[in-house]
């Protein structure tokens, strides 16, 4: 046996290899553009550097992603979660705009508390149009992410309210443990969800409804409960993501909070590994996904590229990306290398596959 | 026939999947003019020879002559344009498009780069004749039945001038009238010069209407013989590779009679149970440790009692009681907790988890029934999921396998293995040996028979009698979605018997009850 030709085609074909070599060449391609990219440093006993600043600026996103992940294995998807964000956002920063003392902890998480009860109230909504009423995912959150900007405009009364308090600040920028408070939040957050999914049989009921619901149905599990949680842990991840938002600007917008994330959250997925069919899904591999956009966005910026050509940019890394995760595609490349007969991929695999 | 070179020939070919040698070393001919059947166990490698012959998997090793030509096909598309043609069971087509339109998508007669509409409804029209089939080409498909759709496909199968015509089961969803038509197409086809691909389960239908006959046993080539000299016996022994002990066994068992069934109160007894447009009121009681069987042509509400009773869809008529207690089932989940399983019959639609591995399918059920909060251990997972490979015999025997790698009949194993880890009180089995080779049948038989004896009732449906008389106790006879007799399956009952009743429904002189 040749061990090591072996191993390395295991690794390759590890669905998160490609991916994860893409991050690990764009962090290469700006270490080298900018020495000093990788240096971090301790000031005030707090980290600093690019790479912490990519993880902090992460954090939001990888909140948003791991409720978009159970939501796309149930075969769903959840567009409401930029509005989600900014609704959650708003209700916060304008309870503690009006408190009589904005750095009270009491009123800071007064605020929160408020505003995760509404998240969870208007994910309660997005669930029960899809898993009782029975209206498609696309549709039945698309009317959310278009009033659900009108909401926290409502909210807002169409003001930036701005905010002055150190506690809720510290969502966004604060420190623990030499580490940005943001990081600490989504990682915990991830390990609720992985512990939630993994730990139950979730998970496992999850991608069962998202591989054949009816058949999931007939085995006597009560679907429509299922996909109606997942639309709840949705909106609450994105109540948690749109405080931080919101919170490193010490401001709440209801225009531009959270504004696209969705797009973000559900290319964050794909590229983690999780079909847009439904069933199988990875935490781990949405996680790395959500890492791989933000350190895009950096890159961008660093590079000094410039804002008109920047969404063309990423655009091009991330089909390159989907492209280079299809087995199809590199069968496609390989062969044309090699100049062998063209031969088709298994039909099966395809239906595996990834790219939107 | 014989006198002419083989239209097709297949060479020393290999093919292995991740963890499965599906093929290995196979040869395979086809004379034009001639009706080849292509036998063998499930996992035997049929489809998967099929698969390669189309292009749809590549070959590991071997070469593929057509018409003396070495030939590596891309994809089905190319080589249905080189004359070979494949109709699967599950019919590919678009219910939603119109007859015409499914004959000719992807190759619609143009002109000028637009479609030339009344061209091909008259085309479509003449090759549906040719199959004296008459149907209104501008309907659309999913209005008419799964067997005329199947016709459907062979029409547009036929179409690219096929030199072979492959059909992978194709009779698995025909009754005994729509089977005898295709039959007579597939004769006038032969006569006409193209080579048939045969695929079935059905032993008869191969010696109604196959020449020569291949088969397969675990991926290799155990030989090809003349119809006229393999016995059918003999073709059985040598698609199992053993004596024909296990059949035989069953054959001689005794016709089961009814003394199981007790004075004691029914595990089940269904009211008056109905439910408009799907089947009209039955009443039905099922005892502890009887098999009731369920007889009927296709369509005759077979399955609609099977689903009524499980909660899969809502009676809304009449009542259920279980163990002496009034149930509502509203949904299977109810089902379910009051000890029902439900092992359907569409197992690709309705059964498998595709992407889940064998393990996670086998426990489903469980795990639904314990809820999400209380998952069951691993460890725990691991013996149940052993302890039924191993009594199930399931192949391959790893657990971690996405179940899609299976073949059908392992597929319908793991179904089976489901439910009986439920531990069910009723277990309602929707045409369990359907397109599933004789050993696995024999096999589920025989399980049937054991669970009945261990106290499990079951309820038994069936599209073949033979199998239906050999396992139950009474058998319940369905025709037009009305329950029109219930039978002791006692020594004067025989095939021919319930074939009657099915034929005259209610009112003949044995529908006692």
């Amino acid at each position: 046996m040749n061990g090591v030709a072996d191993r390395f085609r295991r690794l390759t074909g590890h669905r998160l290899f490609w991916p994860a070599l893409v991050l690990v060449a764009m962090i290469a391609a700006n270490a080298i553009h900018r020495p000093g990219f990788l240096s971090i440093e301790v000031k005030n006993g707090h980290l600093y550097g690019t790479p912490i600043d990519i993880l902090r600026l992460s954090a939001p996103l990888i909140l948003v992603a791991l409720g978009m992940t159970l939501v796309i294995a149930t075969g769903g998807i959840d567009l409401s979660v930029g509005s989600l964000c900014a609704i959650s956002g708003a209700i916060a920063c304008l309870y503690i705009s009006e408190a009589p003392d904005q750095n009270s902890l009491a009123s800071v998480f007064t605020a929160l508390a408020l505003a995760v009860g509404a998240a969870l109230v208007l994910g309660a909504w997005n669930g029960v149009l899809v898993a009782v009423i029975g209206i498609q995912p696309i549709i039945a959150t698309l009317i959310l992410m278009v009033a659900g900007r009108g909401l926290a405009q409502l909210v807002t009364e169409g003001q930036i309210i701005t905010v002055n308090s150190g506690p809720y600040r510290a969502i966004g920028l604060g420190h623990v443990l030499t580490l940005p408070l943001a990081i600490v939040i989504a990682l915990a957050a991830a390990l609720l969800v992985a512990a939630f999914t993994r730990r139950t049989a979730l998970g496992l009921i999850v991608e069962s409804v998202g591989g054949n619901a009816e058949a999931s149905r007939l085995a006597g599990i009560r679907s429509s409960r299922t996909v109606f949680l997942v639309y709840v842990v949705s909106a609450a991840c994105a109540a948690l993501a749109g405080f931080m938002m919101t919170a490193n600007v010490s401001s709440a917008d209801g225009n531009a909070a959270g504004l696209w994330v969705e797009l973000d959250a559900i290319l964050a997925v794909v590229i983690g590994g999780t079909s847009l069919a439904g069933g199988r899904f990875s935490l781990g591999g949405t996680i790395l996904g959500a890492l791989l956009i933000q350190t895009l966005t950096t890159t961008v910026y660093a590079m000094n590229i410039s804002p008109q050509t920047s969404l063309l940019f990423k655009a091009v890394v991330v089909i390159a990306v989907c492209l280079i995760q299809s087995p199809a595609f590199r069968a496609t490349l390989t062969r044309r290398r090699r100049g062998g007969a063209p031969r088709p991929e298994l039909r099966q695999r395809e239906k595996e596959q990834v790219p939107a | 026939m014989t006198g002419s070179p083989p239209v097709l020939t297949m060479t020393g070919i290999s093919k292995t999947f991740p963890g499965v040698r599906a093929l290995h070393d196979v040869d395979f001919r086809l004379f034009p003019g001639e009706v080849h059947a292509l036998m063998g166990e499930n996992g035997a490698g049929k489809s998967t020879l099929i698969k390669v012959l189309t292009g749809v998997y590549e070959i590991d090793a071997g070469t593929i002559t057509l018409a003396g030509e070495q030939v590596a096909f891309t994809g089905p598309m190319r080589a249905a344009a080189a004359g070979v043609s494949t109709v699967y069971q599950e019919v590919n087509l678009c219910t939603n498009l119109s007859v015409a339109e499914n004959i000719f998508i992807g190759r619609e007669p143009r002109r000028l780069g637009a479609i030339r509409w009344g061209e091909m409804r008259r085309r479509a029209r003449e090759l549906l004749a040719r199959l004296d089939l008459d149907l209104d080409v501008t309907a659309q498909l999913g209005t008419y039945s799964l067997a005329v759709q199947q016709m459907v496909a062979i029409a547009r199968a036929i179409d690219v001038r096929a030199r072979v015509l492959i059909l992978d089961e194709p009779t698995s969803s025909l009754d005994a009238g729509e089977v005898a038509q295709l039959f007579r197409i597939m004769r006038q086809l032969r006569d006409q010069g193209i080579a048939i691909l045969f695929v079935t389960h059905f032993l008869d239908q191969v010696y109604a209407v196959a020449d020569r006959i291949t088969v397969l046993r675990n991926g290799t080539l155990v030989g090809e013989y003349r119809t006229g000299e393999l016995p059918q016996f003999s073709l059985v022994e040598k698609m199992l590779g053993k004596e024909l002990d296990v059949l035989e066994r069953l054959d001689e068992q005794q016709k089961r009679t009814v003394a199981v069934r007790s004075a004691a109160a029914p595990l089940v007894d269904a009211a008056e149970l109905g439910r408009r447009g799907a089947v009209a009121p039955f009443s039905l009681r099922i005892h502890a440790g009887e098999v009731v069987g369920l007889a009927g042509l296709l369509g005759s509400g077979r399955t609609e009692v099977a689903r009524l009773l499980f909660g899969a869809d809502r009676a809304d008529h009449g009542q259920v009681t279980l163990d002496g207690g009034r149930v509502s089932l509203r949904s299977p989940v109810q089902a379910i907790d009051r000890g029902v399983g439900f092992c359907s019959e569409n197992r690709r639609a309705e059964g498998v988890i595709p992407e889940l591995s064998v393990r996670e399918n086998m426990i489903l059920a469980m795990q639904a029934a314990r809820g999400w909060l209380r998952p069951i251990p691993r460890r725990r997972q691991d013996e149940l999921v052993e302890r039924y490979v191993k009594a199930l015999s399931i192949r391959p025997a790893d657990p971690e396998l996405p179940v899609r790698n299976l073949s059908g009949g392992n597929q319908q194993k793991v179904l089976l293995a489901r439910w009986l880890i439920t531990e069910p009180r009723l277990l309602i089995l929707d045409e369990p040996t359907r397109g599933i080779d004789v050993g696995a049948k024999a096999e589920i038989q025989k399980l049937v028979l054991e669970l009945s004896d261990g106290g499990m009732a079951v309820l038994f449906i069936s599209a073949e009698l033979e199998e239906v008389l050999r396992l139950s106790h009474r058998v319940a006879v369905m025709r037009d979605r009305t329950m029109v007799a219930q039978l002791d399956n006692d020594d004067a009952l025989d095939a021919d018997g319930v074939m009657r009743t099915i034929a005259r429904g209610a009112g003949s002189g044995e529908a006692i009850r």
